[in-house]
């Protein structure tokens, strides 16, 4: 382990802003990526249900 | 005939694949998230402090993993592109578009990551240097592609049109991961190489290694899951799809 303390963990020695920007931006994208697939499969079952009660 | 070959032709009806998709989706899941548990654990955690560059070269556990799968994803978008130009089947299509905004996402975590690194490193976010020039006309490519196929009505001329584009575009890969050796730039060369014993710590590597291997899962689960919304998009009137996709 390389960290004494969380706020020494948090700090990145000085770094914080640029490893976590780059982290948080990752997780981020990733994130926002499965959300929009959700969606999409979501709205594609709606329509499909709605054509089975029309028939 | 080949026994092999006629079980292949029969996933690459979108009908067949859809429901092995489904069930592979579940297991890159998992893969993804162990990996990505134990990548940011070492990456973050155990790796020890950069000689010259203190813990800003942290960086690297999402900067690298997230270069090489742009390019890869690319290569194997071009890969699809090529079989379905070739075979004329519809399912590989569908695996050219499933995969291009995920690689674009990851050519912009790139761009974006490497803008972070940059700035403390060099003293700028951005420099007109081989390597970020041609990662950025890689994340255009990607763009491009997405915005061609939807410019286009009918998928099936889309997926010939984004086809031709991911083949010409795809010089552009070796480009950027040779750009380093052709070029006088300002990134540094390969971290790991195929020759050379890699020049980083053994932890560091590791972690990057299970970063790499965990974005790749990751791609795959979401790829298919795409792969999967696409098909039932495009096949909606379908006998097939009335039967079995509400499952």
């Amino acid at each position: 382990m390389q960290w004494n303390s969380l706020s020494d963990f948090l700090a990145m020695g000085g770094y914080a802003f640029y490893v976590w920007g780059s982290f948080g931006a990752c997780a981020l994208g990733m994130v926002i990526e499965i959300v929009i697939l959700k969606q999409r499969r979501r709205a594609i079952m709606a329509r499909l249900s709605r054509k089975e009660l029309s028939q | 005939m080949n026994h092999s070959l006629v079980n292949w032709f029969k996933f690459a009806s979108p009908a067949s694949f859809y429901p092995l998709a489904g069930r592979l989706i579940p297991f890159f899941t998992a893969a993804a998230v162990l990996l990505l548990a134990a990548g940011l654990w070492l990456g973050l955690l155990v790796a020890p402090t950069d000689a010259q560059q203190g813990e800003g070269y942290r960086i690297i556990f999402v900067h690298v993993p997230a270069s090489w799968m742009s390019m890869f994803i690319y290569c194997v978008m071009a890969f699809w592109a090529a079989l379905g130009l070739s075979f004329n089947t519809r399912l590989s299509g569908m695996m050219t578009s499933a995969l291009a905004p995920t690689g674009a996402l990851f050519a912009f975590l790139s761009l974006w990551t490497g803008a972070l690194w940059g700035k403390p490193m060099w003293g700028a976010w951005w420099v007109w240097d081989a390597r970020l020039t041609s990662q950025l006309i890689l994340f255009f490519l990607y763009l491009g592609f997405i915005a061609l196929q939807a410019a286009i009505d009918d998928p099936r001329r889309a997926d010939k049109a984004g086809a031709i584009l991911a083949l010409v575009g795809v010089v552009n890969v070796p480009i950027i991961y040779f750009s380093v050796q052709w070029w006088n730039t300002l990134h540094q060369g390969a971290s790991v190489s195929m020759t050379k014993a890699p020049s980083m710590a053994h932890t560091m590597l590791l972690g990057m290694l299970l970063m790499a291997l965990a974005f790749w899962a990751y791609t795959i689960a979401v790829a298919l899951m795409r792969v999967r919304c696409i098909i039932l998009e495009r096949e909606l009137t379908s006998e097939w799809v009335k039967k079995n996709a509400m499952e």
